[in-house]
């Protein structure tokens, strides 16, 4: 997903001179690509990501689209209030980019376990939450964020994610993306992120022969009015992310669905708290929270 | 109106705002007087600002990091003609747009704060900007003393340095007091002119209730490095019974104590 979203912002660069990278001192291997092209529009913040976050608002108030850099919870739980105060209050276009969303640092300990981002992003009005299952979920959201420029926050798995379109689809925040199934699911496996691997794992489970996968890159408070009538249409809709169920993907469907009276239709399938202070692999630390199957 | 007397002006709009929102703060908004009044007095205020185009593009940008203290720069937009004089008396009412921090929803204010250390990060993206399309406008942040605690103005003064970000001028209201005691009791900040020497920043001290001070201090070159002016100042400056006291960071006058007050800042 890396290299699928420096690949696209530099091509999406080449025709907006208003896009601006700035990293918080990370990014090796991946940034270099925008760094050497538009040099004139790439700044390290270093270590300091409270600044990062403040000076990007400030430029994206002067007319540029600031595309923010690092990883796990650094450019969102390190720099909350700049988020909320300063880039989501103002509705500027800052589209704060976060890699490694979920377990997927998840040797490296529970400081880069980025299992509580979703619910910091999504109590912030006006922000658009960006989480791609595949490379071209990626490309499509960067430019649907490019085309309707706002505070944004795109989540980038890891894992070496494989390309589950041809093309990066259309996409509409809030509207559901079918990945594959039977013709007339009753069931549907619906995602956000990377959680779709997952996602993909449990409908070749036995007993998931009736369920649908769909993935939902585009989401927030804004797109919540849109969740009543896609899950009026089956029994069942189990919602996976690899995050914490409490506060998360999850919960911001059964608050969808709960307007509507359709809160017992949800299954919610994320992370145990559990896994938090736990160390190893992403797919230990995912079977473990219970968001993959055994 | 030159800015000696624009800053009786101004004290007198924010005496009578706090007392009818019975709001907090007048200490820490007569102690930048004199300095909004330098910045935007009608005779010779040091921004560029247009009130009848609040988003001229040449604007100079000021940025109020301590938004408690808005009462006299909302004063002064309206004597500037920003919004009607009349508008100051909603303050801090229930859905008013002169609330009681400042609000990006009022002409001619660029940023909301409420919360410490975020004005300085967020202007230095606005010198940046100026500096990479080569615009000529400034960009002007005011601080309290108190907020350099918040460790983002230090992220934000050493990138400005490292940018060469001359565009960018920081005042520093030194008034010495902060929330429960002085400065110097609650985390010594001093010997801060040479905190920001040291940060990059080329450095003026001044008396900050001297506008032509003021003038000097904003006016000397510093072509690659932000400027720091700090100026001295006294919380409450102006009537003497709020003057270098804590307790006027949160009291509102009743209304003897708004027609003493009047009659000390003497407006006409």
């Amino acid at each position: 997903m890396r290299n699928a979203f420096i690949d696209e912002l530099c091509a999406l660069a080449r025709s907006n001179p208003h896009i601006a990278l700035v990293v918080g001192d990370l990014g090796y291997s991946v940034v270099e690509a925008f760094e050497q092209e538009f040099p004139q529009r790439f700044f390290n913040a270093g270590v300091a990501e409270q600044n990062m976050t403040g000076l990007a608002a400030g430029l994206a108030s002067e007319g540029f689209h600031v595309f923010t850099y690092s990883i796990a919870n650094f450019p969102t739980f390190r720099c909350a209030e700049q988020l909320r105060n300063d880039v989501a209050y103002h509705g500027l276009p800052v589209t704060v980019v976060s890699v490694g969303g979920g377990l997927a640092y998840g040797n490296l300990g529970y400081s880069h376990h980025a299992v509580q981002d979703y619910a910091l992003v999504r109590t912030l009005p006006g922000m658009t939450i960006a989480a791609p299952g595949c490379p071209m979920e990626v490309r499509a959201c960067l430019r649907h964020l490019v085309r309707q420029p706002g505070p944004s926050y795109l989540r980038l798995g890891k894992a070496g994610e494989p390309a589950l379109h041809a093309n990066p689809p259309a996409l509409e925040a809030g509207r559901w993306l079918r990945i594959q199934g039977p013709a007339n699911p009753r069931r549907a496996l619906l995602s956000t992120g990377a959680a779709l691997a997952a996602a993909l794992a449990w409908a070749q489970q036995p007993g998931h022969e009736d369920c649908a996968v769909y993935s939902l890159p585009l989401w927030g408070i804004a797109a919540k009015a849109l969740q009543a009538e896609q899950i009026a249409a089956f029994n069942e809709v189990i919602a996976l992310e690899d995050h914490l169920s409490d506060g998360g993907f999850g919960s911001w469907l059964l608050e969808a669905a709960s307007t509507a009276g359709l809160a017992g239709r949800l299954r919610l399938r994320g992370l145990d708290a559990k896994v938090c202070g736990e160390v190893g692999s992403q797919a230990a630390l995912n079977r473990l929270g219970g968001l993959s199957p055994g | 109106m030159k800015p000696t007397a624009f800053a009786r002006r101004i004290r007198a709009h924010a005496l009578r705002m706090v007392h009818g929102a019975r709001a907090s703060h007048i200490g820490s908004a007569l102690s930048i007087a004199d300095i909004v009044a330098l910045l935007y007095a009608p005779e010779g205020g040091w921004l560029k600002v247009r009130a009848e185009d609040p988003g001229w593009p040449e604007r100079d940008r000021f940025l109020l990091s301590k938004g408690h203290a808005c009462v006299v720069v909302y004063a002064a937009l309206a004597e500037r003609g920003f919004f009607p004089v009349d508008e100051l008396g909603t303050y801090g009412q229930d859905f008013a747009r002169l609330m009681n921090h400042i609000s990006h929803k009022v002409p001619g204010v660029e940023f909301s704060t409420g919360s410490l250390g975020h004005a300085l990060p967020f202007g230095v993206g606005k010198a940046l900007a100026a500096q990479t399309q080569g615009n000529s406008w400034r960009t002007v942040v005011l601080t309290s003393d108190g907020e350099w605690d918040e460790g983002s103005n230090w992220e934000a003064l050493m990138f400005a340095a490292h940018h060469r970000l001359g565009s960018l001028s920081v005042i520093v209201d030194a008034n010495g007091l902060q929330s429960l005691t002085t400065v110097d009791q609650t985390l010594r900040l001093e010997p801060l002119a040479d905190k920001f020497k040291a940060f990059g920043a080329a450095v003026a001290e001044i008396d900050g209730h001297d506008p032509q001070a003021l003038r000097e201090a904003l006016n000397r070159p510093h072509p690659h490095q932000p400027l720091v002016v700090i100026a001295r100042t006294t919380k409450g400056k102006g009537v003497s019974f709020m003057e270098d006291s804590v307790a006027w960071h949160y009291r509102s006058p009743n209304d003897a104590q708004l027609t003493e007050a009047l009659g000390e800042v003497g407006d006409a």
